[in-house]
C-alpha cells in the first residue's frame, strides 16, 4: 500500500497536532514506509471470517452504581495548568473553523 | 447580507428534507463515567476529578443508570436495543474535551431504529407525522468554553478562552432522526413538534429535565433541499445548537429560505457547520466539512462492551411510564376538549399544570382558561414558559375554587396572581393582606346603593318609568363608590329590588 | 555493598517485623546506595528520600504499637515513572510532563502504601514506554550495572537496573510488548506481566490500553511473587480489571515442584534470529527442567510470526489517541503561547516540542493506520490477527500447562546500536509481545550468562489467562535448581559498581 508521500505526512501531523519542520517530514516518510511495508505482512492470515479482538478478555456490563464521590478540590485541579483565570484554565484564542 | 427567498416561494420551487440530532443530558447524579456531581451552575471546576479532568493514568467506568436511561429511551422510541455494543473513541483536538477524544459510539449504537409520531397544527386541522429515528447512543459531554475579549462572548475575534470543565463527562444520549421527507411547507412545524415531543418523552421517563435554556436539551438541525420530492437529496447545512423550540421553528425556516436564495441564484450549498444566533435569528458559516474531518473512530480499550440481557431490557421496559402521546389522548377524552384545543396546551407547555390544576379539584374549563389565559399572557412578558411561573397548580386551584364560591371576581382573582408570582405568598395570605374579598355584606351595599338614589332622582325615574337598562349608570356608581370590591350583579339585583322594579321586567 | 541491600525483600521484611532492623535503616542503606551508584547507572528519575525516610518511620512506628504489618512492610521500592503517586513528579520520561505533580495515587501506589513498602522514587523509561532499551527517554539512558556501556532493556530499563544494581530490592515496571521481561532479561533479574486486568491500570499512563499491564520486578522469584501478592486484585477504578481472586503465586513460588508439569517449548520462538549463546542457556534450562521432573514437548504456534507486525499497528492506533491528551492546555509542558497564536497552533507547537522522534514516529504512525481508507486494511487486519494469536495459545495450552522461550533474542546491546533503525529495535520484543496480545501471564527469569559476551539471559514463561501462578512454579523451581548448580545468585557475578 505504501509509500508515504510528505503531504500525507503533513497531513497525519496536523491531525495529530504535530507542529514538524520539512526535514522531520521527510525523514517520517522514509520511516512510515519502511514500517509500513514490514507491518502489512499481517494482511497476509487476516482473512475475511476471522473475528476481530478489540479487548484481550471477554468481560461485559462492568458499571458503577450512580453514587456521588468528592471531586478534586478547584486547587487541585488547577494546580498543574499553565495558565488560569478566576478558577478555569486559560487558553489561546479557539479559531472559528475549529468550533 | 445574505439574500433569502420568501418562504412560500421557497416552498413552491424546492422540497424540504430535514435531520434532526438531539443530545439529551441526562439527569443522573454522577457524570457518565466518573463519581462527579452534575449539578448545574456549580463553580468552575469545583466537580472534576483525575478522570473528567482527562489526567494522565485516570480511566472510565460506565454510570449504570446512565445505560438503563439510555435503554428506556430506545424503548420509548420502538428501537431495538443492542444485544452486545461497544464505546467507540472519536479522536479529535478541541480544548474543552478533556483526553482530546469524544467517548462516545460509533457503529455500535445501544438503541438502532424506531420511530416518533408528532402532532402537528395545520389548516386542516392536526396531522400526525411519524419520524422515523437511525439511532440513539451514548456519549459524553465537552467542557464549556468562554471567550474573552473581543465582541464579548462571541468566538470571533476573541483574544482567548476560559475552560470550567464541571459539564465535561456529563451523560448524553445522542438521538438521530432518519431524513424526514414529504413535509414540506410544515418542515418547521415538524421540526419544533419532534423537539417538543422528544421533550415531554424524556421528561415524563424522568431521565432529564431537557431544559433547552440551560442546554440539557440541544437540537441539530441538517437541513436540505431539492427541486422535486423524487429528486436525489441536495447538499445538507448542519445548524448547531439551535436551543429553544421557537428556534427551530425559526432555524427551518432560515435556512429553507437561505438555501433557496442560492439554489436559485445557480449557486450551490455548501455542506459545512453552521452557527445559529439565537438574538438575530441569523444562520452564519462555521468549520466547512467539504474535506469531511477524519475522527479516527476505534473501539474504546479502556470499557468492555455493554450486552444487555433481555431480561434486564424487559425490566426496563416494564418502568416505562404512560407516554405522552398516549395520555394526551387520555386527557383530550377524559376534558372532552378538540384537538384543536388540545394542541394549544400542548404549544403553550401548559398541559402538565392544567392537569395538576384540575387534579387539585379545578374544572377543565377554568383551569385551561386560566393557564392558556391570564397566566400564559404573564409568562410571555416574563419571557418563560408559563410551567416555570413562580405559582403552584394548587394555587391556580384555589383561586378558581374562590372565584367560583363567589369570594372573588375575575379581576380581584387577577390581583391575587399578581400577588403570588410576587412572592406574597398562597392565595389566602395574598387575599388576606391586600384586604381582596368581593363586599358581600348587603347593609354595607344597600347604603352605597341608598345614596346613589337620593344622588340621581332623575334616573331613578326612568328606571321606575321601565327603563331597566338605565341601572347601569347607577350600578356604576355604586362599584365606584365601594371601589369596584363589589359584585355588579349582585348591586344590580339589590338596586333593583330597591326601586321596586319587578326583575322580570 | 552492605547486607541490608543484598538482601531478599523476604528476608528485609521478616528482619523489620522481628525488630532485628529498622525500616529507616533500610530505607537510608539503600539511600546511601542510590547516591553511590547511580550517577552511574542513573536508574532514577527522582529519589523521594524525605518521602521513603517517613514511610519507613511510619512503618518503625506501627511495629513498635505492635500493630500487624504487611510481607513487604519496610521493604523499599523503585517504582516506574509512568505510575502516578500523589505530589511526586510523574514524567513518563517525557519533557511534556516535566514538572507535573499528580494530584493522585495510582491504584498500584496506593496498595504498596497501605502494605507499608518504601517507595524510594520513580525510574526511568523509554519516553511513555515506547522502546526496548531506555535511550528514548527524555532525560538520558539508563545504563546496564552488567556493562555500563550496554542498555538496561526498555521500556522499563530503570526499573530493572535499580534492582540488578541493589539500589533496590523491589521495583514496579509496565508491561506492554515486553517493558518489564526483556529488561529483566537483559539485568539478569527477574520480571512478570501478570494476566492482563490482574492489576489494575489505574493511575498507569496509558501507552495502549488494551496491553499495558503493571508488574513486579525482582531479584528472586519469590520476592516477585510477593510483590505480585500486595499489587494484584481487582479494582473498581479500572473496568478491565477481573474480579477474581489473586492465584496463589507466593505459595507455588516456595513450591518449586514441576514434576509432572507439561511444558511447551515454542518452536516459533526459538532458532532463527536468536544468538547462539542466548539459545544455548536456554536449552541447557530447558533440560534442567526436564531432570527436574517436567515433560517437555515442542508446540507450534503458527501465528506468532505476525504478532509484531499486529503489535506495532495496535500499539501505535491506541497510542496515537491516549497520547492526545497532552496538549498543554490542562497540565505538563505549554510552548509558543506568545499571544499571537491559536489554541491549534499552540497545541501543535507544544506537542512538536514536548514529544521525541519515536513518540512522533508512533502517534503518526497509529494516526495513519486509523485514518479512514487504511482502518480495515491495517488496524482491522491487526485485530484479526490478535484472535489468531489468542487461538495460539488456547490451542497450545490443550496440550501443555506453560510454554516456554527465550526471553529476548540477544543479550544487552550496546547503547546508540540501533538508535537510527527502529525495526531492529522493535525486535527486541519478538518472543515477549505474543503474551501481551492474548493478555497471558509471562515472567523473565535468569538462566545463566551468554559465552560470547558474559551477559544475563533471560528465560521466558509463559501461562493461560489467570494461571499466573504456574509461572512461579515453574520459575522457583528452575532458580533453586540453577543456584545449586551456580553455587551462588548470578547477580554476584556482575562487576563492582
Ligand atoms: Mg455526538
Ligand atoms: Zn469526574
Amino acid at each position: 500500500m505504501p509509500s508515504i508521500s510528505r503531504a500525507e505526512v503533513e497531513h497525519l501531523a496536523r491531525l495529530a497536532r504535530l507542529e514538524l519542520d520539512v526535514p522531520h517530514l521527510d525523514r517520517l516518510a522514509v520511516q512510515l514506509d519502511v514500517i509500513l511495508e514490514s507491518v502489512a505482512k499481517v494482511s497476509e492470515v487476516a482473512a475475511a471470517d476471522v473475528p476481530l479482538t478489540s479487548h484481550p478478555l471477554p468481560l461485559t456490563n462492568v458499571f458503577r452504581d450512580d453514587v456521588v464521590r468528592p471531586s478534586l478540590l478547584p486547587e487541585q485541579a488547577l494546580s498543574a495548568a499553565p495558565a488560569v483565570e478566576d478558577g478555569r484554565f486559560r487558553v489561546p484564542r479557539i479559531l472559528d473553523e475549529e468550533a | 447580507m445574505t439574500d433569502l427567498m420568501p418562504f412560500d416561494e421557497a416552498m413552491d420551487r424546492f422540497d424540504p428534507v430535514l435531520g434532526l440530532e438531539v443530545h439529551v443530558e441526562l439527569g443522573t447524579a454522577t457524570k457518565m463515567f466518573c463519581g462527579c456531581p452534575t449539578a448545574f451552575g456549580a463553580a468552575p471546576n469545583t466537580q472534576t476529578c483525575p478522570t473528567c479532568l482527562g489526567l494522565p493514568g485516570s480511566l472510565p467506568v460506565v454510570n449504570r443508570v446512565a445505560v438503563e436511561s439510555a435503554i428506556r429511551i430506545g424503548l420509548a422510541l420502538n428501537s431495538e436495543i443492542a444485544e452486545w455494543c461497544r464505546f467507540a473513541r472519536k479522536n479529535y483536538f478541541y480544548p474543552d474535551m478533556p483526553k482530546d477524544y469524544q467517548i462516545s459510539q460509533y457503529d455500535e449504537p445501544i438503541a438502532v431504529g424506531g420511530w416518533l409520531d408528532v402532532d402537528v397544527p395545520t389548516d386542516e386541522g392536526v396531522r400526525t407525522f411519524r419520524v422515523q429515528i437511525e439511532r440513539a447512543h451514548m456519549e459524553e459531554d465537552t467542557g464549556k468554553t468562554s471567550h474573552q475579549g473581543g465582541e464579548t462572548g462571541r468566538i470571533q475575534g476573541a483574544d482567548y478562552s476560559l475552560v470550567d470543565y464541571n459539564r465535561a463527562g456529563i451523560p448524553l444520549i445522542e438521538i438521530v432522526t432518519k431524513p424526514i421527507e414529504g413535509m414540506g411547507a410544515l418542515a418547521p412545524a415538524v421540526a419544533k413538534a419532534y423537539v417538543a415531543e422528544l421533550r415531554s418523552l424524556v421528561q415524563a421517563l424522568g431521565v432529564s429535565d431537557a431544559h433547552m435554556h440551560q442546554g440539557s436539551l440541544r437540537c441539530d438541525v441538517n437541513l436540505s433541499l431539492r427541486p422535486s420530492p423524487d429528486a436525489p437529496l441536495g447538499t445538507r447545512s448542519e445548524t448547531k445548537n439551535v436551543n429553544s423550540l421557537r428556534s427551530v421553528e425559526r432555524a427551518v425556516r432560515y435556512e429553507v429560505q437561505r438555501q433557496a436564495a442560492l439554489l436559485a441564484a445557480g449557486g450551490r450549498v455548501v455542506q459545512e457547520t453552521r452557527h445559529w444566533h439565537e438574538d438575530t435569528g441569523l444562520t452564519t458559516p462555521g468549520r466547512s466539512k467539504e474535506q469531511a474531518e477524519d475522527y479516527r473512530y476505534f473501539p474504546e480499550p479502556d470499557l468492555v462492551p455493554v450486552a444487555p440481557s433481555r431480561q434486564w431490557v424487559e425490566e426496563l421496559r416494564g418502568t416505562l411510564p404512560e407516554l405522552p402521546s398516549v395520555r394526551r389522548q387520555r386527557l383530550q377524552a377524559e376534558w372532552g376538549i378538540s384537538d384543536f384545543e388540545l394542541q394549544n396546551l400542548v404549544n403553550a407547555g401548559a398541559l402538565g399544570v392544567v392537569e395538576a390544576t384540575v387534579a387539585d379539584g379545578a374544572s377543565p374549563a377554568a383551569a385551561r382558561n386560566w393557564w392558556l389565559g391570564e397566566l400564559s399572557r404573564l409568562a410571555n412578558e416574563r419571557g418563560v414558559e408559563v410551567a416555570e411561573l413562580p405559582i403552584f397548580p394548587a394555587d391556580v386551584a384555589r383561586i378558581i375554587a374562590l372565584v367560583d364560591g363567589g369570594r372573588l371576581t375575575d379581576k380581584l382573582a387577577r390581583q391575587v396572581v399578581a400577588g403570588v408570582l410576587a412572592g406574597e405568598g398562597s392565595p389566602d395570605e395574598v387575599v388576606a393582606a391586600r384586604g381582596l374579598r368581593v363586599v358581600s355584606d348587603d347593609s354595607a351595599l344597600l347604603e352605597a346603593i341608598d345614596a346613589v338614589v337620593a344622588a340621581d332622582p332623575d334616573v331613578v325615574e326612568k328606571i321606575r318609568g321601565g327603563k331597566v337598562q338605565a341601572a347601569g349608570v347607577l350600578v356604576g356608581a355604586v362599584m365606584k363608590a365601594t371601589r369596584g370590591q363589589a359584585d355588579a350583579a349582585k348591586v344590580r339585583t339589590l338596586l333593583l329590588e330597591r326601586l321596586g322594579v319587578d326583575l322580570s321586567g | 555493598m552492605t547486607d541490608l541491600v543484598t538482601a531478599t525483600a523476604a528476608d528485609t521484611a521478616a528482619a523489620v517485623a522481628s525488630g532485628v532492623v529498622s525500616a529507616v535503616e533500610v530505607a537510608q542503606a539503600h539511600l546511601d546506595r542510590i547516591t553511590a551508584v547511580d550517577p552511574a547507572v542513573h536508574a532514577f528519575l527522582h529519589v523521594d528520600t524525605e518521602g521513603a525516610l517517613q514511610a519507613a518511620r511510619a512503618v518503625d512506628a506501627r511495629r513498635a504499637a505492635g500493630e500487624p504489618l504487611g510481607p513487604l512492610a519496610g521493604v523499599p521500592l523503585a517504582l516506574k515513572d509512568v505510575l502516578t503517586m500523589e505530589g511526586v513528579p510523574t514524567t513518563c520520561g517525557s519533557r511534556i510532563l516535566a514538572g507535573w505533580r499528580p494530584a493522585y495515587d495510582a491504584t498500584v501506589t496506593l496498595r504498596l502504601k497501605q502494605a507499608g513498602v518504601v517507595i524510594l522514587g520513580k525510574t526511568n523509561m523509554d519516553e511513555f514506554a515506547m522502546g526496548s532499551s531506555t535511550e528514548h527517554s527524555a532525560y538520558g539512558p539508563t545504563h546496564n550495572p552488567w556493562d555500563l556501556d550496554r542498555i538496561p532493556g526498555g521500556s522499563g530499563g530503570g526499573s530493572a537496573a535499580a534492582v540488578a544494581a541493589f539500589e533496590a530490592p523491589l521495583a514496579i515496571g509496565t508491561d506492554t510488548g515486553g517493558s518489564i521481561r526483556q529488561p529483566a532479561a537483559v539485568t539478569g533479574t527477574v520480571g512478570v506481566k501478570p494476566t492482563y486486568g490482574g492489576v489494575s491500570r489505574y493511575g498507569l499512563v496509558a501507552l495502549a490500553s488494551s496491553l499495558d499491564q503493571a508488574g513486579p520486578c525482582a531479584r528472586t522469584v519469590l520476592d516477585a511473587a510477593l510483590l505480585h501478592e500486595v499489587i494484584a486484585g481487582h479494582d473498581p477504578y479500572d473496568s478491565t480489571s477481573i474480579d477474581a481472586p489473586v492465584p496463589p503465586v507466593v505459595e507455588a513460588a516456595r513450591s518449586r515442584d514441576v514434576r509432572g508439569l507439561r511444558i511447551g517449548v515454542v518452536h516459533e520462538l526459538t532458532g532463527e534470529g536468536y544468538q547462539p549463546g542466548v539459545q544455548q542457556r536456554f536449552d541447557e534450562a530447558v533440560q534442567l527442567l526436564t531432570e527436574l521432573g517436567a515433560e517437555v514437548v515442542e508446540v507450534s504456534c503458527p501465528h506468532f510470526p505476525y504478532a509484531l507486525a499486529a503489535y506495532y499497528l495496535i500499539l501505535p492506533s491506541e497510542a496515537s489517541s491516549n497520547l492526545a491528551k497532552f496538549d498543554g492546555m490542562r497540565y505538563g509542558l505549554r510552548a509558543g503561547d506568545d499571544g499571537s497564536r491559536s489554541v491549534e497552533e499552540v497545541m501543535s507547537v507544544t506537542r512538536a516540542a514536548g514529544f521525541g522522534d519515536e513518540a512522533i514516529r508512533r502517534i503518526i504512525l497509529g494516526t495513519y493506520a486509523l485514518s479512514a481508507g487504511y482502518y480495515d486494511a491495517y488496524y482491522g487486519s491487526a485485530q484479526k490477527v490478535r484472535t489468531l494469536i489468542t487461538r495460539d495459545f488456547a490451542a497450545a495450552f490443550e496440550q501443555v500447562d506453560v510454554l516456554v522461550s527465550p526471553t529476548a533474542p540477544t543479550t544487552a546491546f550496546r547503547l546508540g546500536e540501533k538508535l537510527d533503525d527502529p525495526l531492529a529495535m522493535y525486535l527486541n520484543d519478538i518472543a515477549t509481545i505474543p503474551a501481551n496480545l492474548a493478555g497471558v501471564p509471562g515472567m523473565s527469569l535468569p538462566v545463566g550468562l551468554a559465552p560470547e559476551d558474559g551477559l544475563p539471559v533471560g528465560l521466558q514463561v509463559m501461562a493461560p489467562v489467570l494461571a499466573d501462578d504456574r509461572l512461579y512454579r515453574v520459575g522457583g523451581a528452575l532458580e533453586a535448581a540453577l543456584l545449586d548448580r551456580w553455587g551462588r545468585p548470578l547477580l554476584e557475578e556482575a562487576p563492582q559498581l
